[in-house]
């Protein structure tokens, strides 16, 4: 799958809407940036630099705050994002074979794409679900007690 | 305003409400040091993110250590700057800054006028405690044609950002990731040339380290000179002879012109020239665009475009290219000084000089980082050859002076050659804000009016505020003028162009903080604006003390356009001094 994201003009109009909806008040940066990874999956470079335009404030400013948050990403997802917690809980109930295992099955590294665009690969920091470490989100769906033997089968439901 | 008593090691301070310990120091002479801080009171520049806690002070009944930079003074506040606990804290967070610092100050360009190696010299530190295995944080390295970053000396200070940012609202530097990773750098970390940098370097102006630095063209300078085949020139800026004895320890605001010439003279350039003269040109050139343009204003031309903009900073000419596209017509057509020089030296003297012009090098000495970016434009070349070769800056000079063991000091005064060396006190002006314009003023008054100026002196136009207007009366006619330093302070003005809020007929611009006398390639200040205030006094000084004061009198610039140019805005003044401004897309 390519990286490079082109900007269309309907991305300019959402972008745009986006913006309008916080008063372009550069105060309202994180939650312009949050909406907007909503819509695309990521921020890539061009969709930061239409926002930094539409709010009259640089692209190095908006460049910082997005290098800043770990949430905010500048790869793109794969259709179906697969997160695995790696809280304490489920760090010492195996989290890490989990992920091992992700990583196998899929060739591909924690904050990558498969080449098909189908999985991406993230860590995060508990979930509040720590009574089914390890505990895996994909997309919204929530896996407990994932055991590296499942992962397999958890891959195959998605066959879109 | 309410008055503060406050006691700092025991001296009694009487402070107005809101003062920070920091100042109130300062004002019973105490020098409390810091890192982050940075204050230019004449400029109004303040930089202030109370993050290197390297200014902390006991405050009686306080408990933790207090930030004196933003910590406000408050009634009968009893403050200790130096008892053990805060020498001790102090060296703990140098230690610390120490510990992700590379140790290469034999090497580094930035040492013996490092406020980090300097504090460190200050504070004994002779050994960096538990960091023996640990790795300093590396970073991207990135060379522009004005300057270097080298982020791995970065120390987070913040200086830079807040110059880019906040003073010259130019957007190229900002803070980015976290952590240990955390560095000031462009979006997405491209390089600087990708960015909307001016190259104002004002950013290098202020950093307390060698993370931003000058390109040094000392090399290529040292070469041309070692070449038997080439005829190498030097031009020397207006603001340049106001600071360059700073670099041998003499005081802010001491003119060094003569000395200077000799230091070059011995340093074996073929010919020492002035910009002066150049200046001179300009202000033919500029002037009589002007004054076409306000001929045509008046008899009713309502496509004429005004107000005239200044166009000698290539930092300012940068900064419309990218934010003004819309009003690239409105600039003089006219090229700075440096450049007009360049255009006359390799053709009008290369010919009278019987020297090819590929064997004629010009090497220009500038207070400013952007002129090593202008003499690098395709615009200012024939055939790829550059019209100026190369641009170093005043503190450049100086180490060239230091490398060829000159005694600066002991040196005598000497005088330019000619034809290029002969200027009046407008070309000299130009090196400071609002002196483009005086300069203007005293030959368009004058070839306007026909009549002698009564007085030479536009005091009106002088000042270090950062904005400032006046109007100026060309025999019953007023003519507005505008005048901007720092480039925050000329968006302020031409955004209310744009609004209609004013109506001037000419504008100044200089990008930095009093003009060029503030340069990035001066000597550095060290947050010290009085050093640029005395420099502000010697350019006046200069120019009250020299025999001709209004361009349009320099004898050799009346010689040069009987046997060469023809007159102002002729069709080869228009091909070698004028030039056109190009649309630069914003990343």
């Amino acid at each position: 799958m390519s990286t490079t994201f082109k900007i269309q003009e309907s991305h300019i109009k959402t972008i745009h809407d986006i913006c309008d909806s916080f008063n372009n008040d550069p105060g309202e940066l994180i939650n312009v940036l949050h909406k907007c990874q909503g819509e695309f999956g990521y921020l890539p470079e061009d969709v930061q630099r239409e926002i930094a335009s539409k709010m009259k404030i640089s692209v190095a400013k908006v460049y910082g705050v997005v290098s800043f948050y770990s949430f905010f990403t500048m790869t793109p997802k794969g259709r179906h994002a697969i997160s695995v917690c790696m809280g304490t809980a489920c760090y010492v109930r195996g989290a890490e074979k989990v992920v091992d295992e992700f990583k196998s099955q899929l060739s591909i590294k924690v904050g990558g794409v498969t080449e098909d665009g189908k999985f991406s690969l993230d860590c995060l920091r508990c979930v509040g679900a720590c009574g089914l470490a390890p505990v895996v989100l994909i997309g919204e769906k929530v896996y407990g007690r994932v055991e590296p033997h499942q992962v397999k089968d958890i891959l195959a439901e998605y066959n879109d | 305003m309410e008055k503060i008593n406050l006691t700092i090691d025991n001296i009694n301070v009487e402070v107005d409400k809101g003062t920070t310990i920091y100042k109130a120091a300062k004002k019973a002479g105490i020098d409390i040091p810091v890192l982050c801080y940075l204050n230019l009171e004449h400029l109004n520049i303040e930089n202030r993110p109370g993050g290197c806690r390297i200014c902390v002070v006991e405050v009686e009944g306080r408990k933790n250590l207090a930030p004196s930079c933003s910590t406000e003074c408050t009634q009968g506040m009893v403050v200790k700057t130096h008892t053990l606990r805060v020498l001790n804290a102090r060296k703990t967070v140098l230690e610390l800054i120490l510990s992700d610092h590379p140790a290469a100050c034999l090497t580094c360009s930035s040492s013996g006028q490092c406020d980090l190696q300097d504090l460190s010299q200050k504070m004994g530190i002779r050994e960096i405690h538990a960091v023996e295995n640990a790795k300093v944080s590396t970073y991207r390295k990135d060379a522009s044609p004005a300057l270097n970053r080298d982020m791995d000396k970065c120390i987070m200070c913040r200086r830079c950002e807040t110059i880019c940012n906040d003073v010259q609202t130019v957007g190229a530097l900002s803070g980015i990731n976290r952590g240990f990773m955390s560095v000031v750098a462009p979006a997405f970390e491209q390089d600087l040339e990708d960015s909307p940098c001016t190259f104002c370097g004002q950013c290098v102006a202020v950093c307390p380290t060698g993370a931003l630095t000058p390109f040094d063209d000392t090399n290529r300078v040292i070469r041309a000179l070692a070449d038997p085949k080439k005829t190498v020139i030097v031009q020397t800026a207006p603001a340049v002879r106001a600071a360059l004895g700073e670099e041998f320890g003499m005081e802010p605001g001491t003119l060094v012109t003569g000395k200077m010439v000799a230091a070059l003279r011995t340093l074996g350039f073929d010919k020492v020239f002035d910009t002066d003269f150049a200046a001179d040109l300009t202000i033919m050139e500029e002037g009589t665009e002007l004054l076409g343009r306000l001929t045509k204003f008046l008899a009713g031309d309502k496509d004429v475009k005004l107000p005239i903009l200044t166009s000698c900073c290539p930092a300012w000419v940068n900064f419309f290219e990218h934010n003004y596209t819309d009003m690239l017509d409105v600039p003089s057509t006219a090229r700075s000084p440096q450049q007009m020089f360049g255009a006359i030296a390799k053709t009008y003297f290369a010919d009278m000089m019987k020297v090819k012009r590929e064997d004629l090098v010009v090497v220009s000495v500038m207070p400013c980082l952007a002129k090593k970016y202008e003499c690098e434009r395709d615009e200012f070349k024939v055939d790829g050859n550059p019209d100026v070769d190369y641009s170093i800056s005043t503190r450049e000079l100086a180490r060239l002076i230091k490398a060829a063991n000159i005694n600066f000091k002991a040196l005598p005064d000497e005088d330019y050659d000619n034809p290029m060396g002969e200027s009046t006190g407008a070309g000299v002006i130009f090196g400071v804000t609002g002196g483009v314009i005086e300069a203007a003023v005293r030959t368009a008054y004058e070839l306007h009016t026909g009549k002698k100026l009564q007085k030479i002196d536009f005091e009106e136009l002088r000042g270090l505020e950062g904005i400032r207007m006046a109007t100026i009366d060309f025999d019953g006619i007023p003519i507005n003028i505008g005048i901007a330093h720092q480039l925050g302070n000329a968006r302020k003005l031409l955004d209310g162009i744009r609004s209609g809020m004013y109506n001037f007929h000419a504008i100044e611009i200089m990008a930095c903080p009093g003009g060029c006398i503030g340069g990035a390639g001066q000597p550095l200040h060290h947050g010290d604006s009085n050093i640029i205030r005395a420099r502000f006094d010697a350019i006046y000084r200069e120019d009250a003390g020299k025999p001709i004061r209004k361009s349009h009198e320099n004898p050799y610039i009346v010689k040069l356009y009987e046997e060469f140019l023809g007159h102002p805005m002729s069709e080869k003044a228009h091909h070698l001094l004028h030039t056109h401004y190009f649309e630069k897309h914003k990343i």
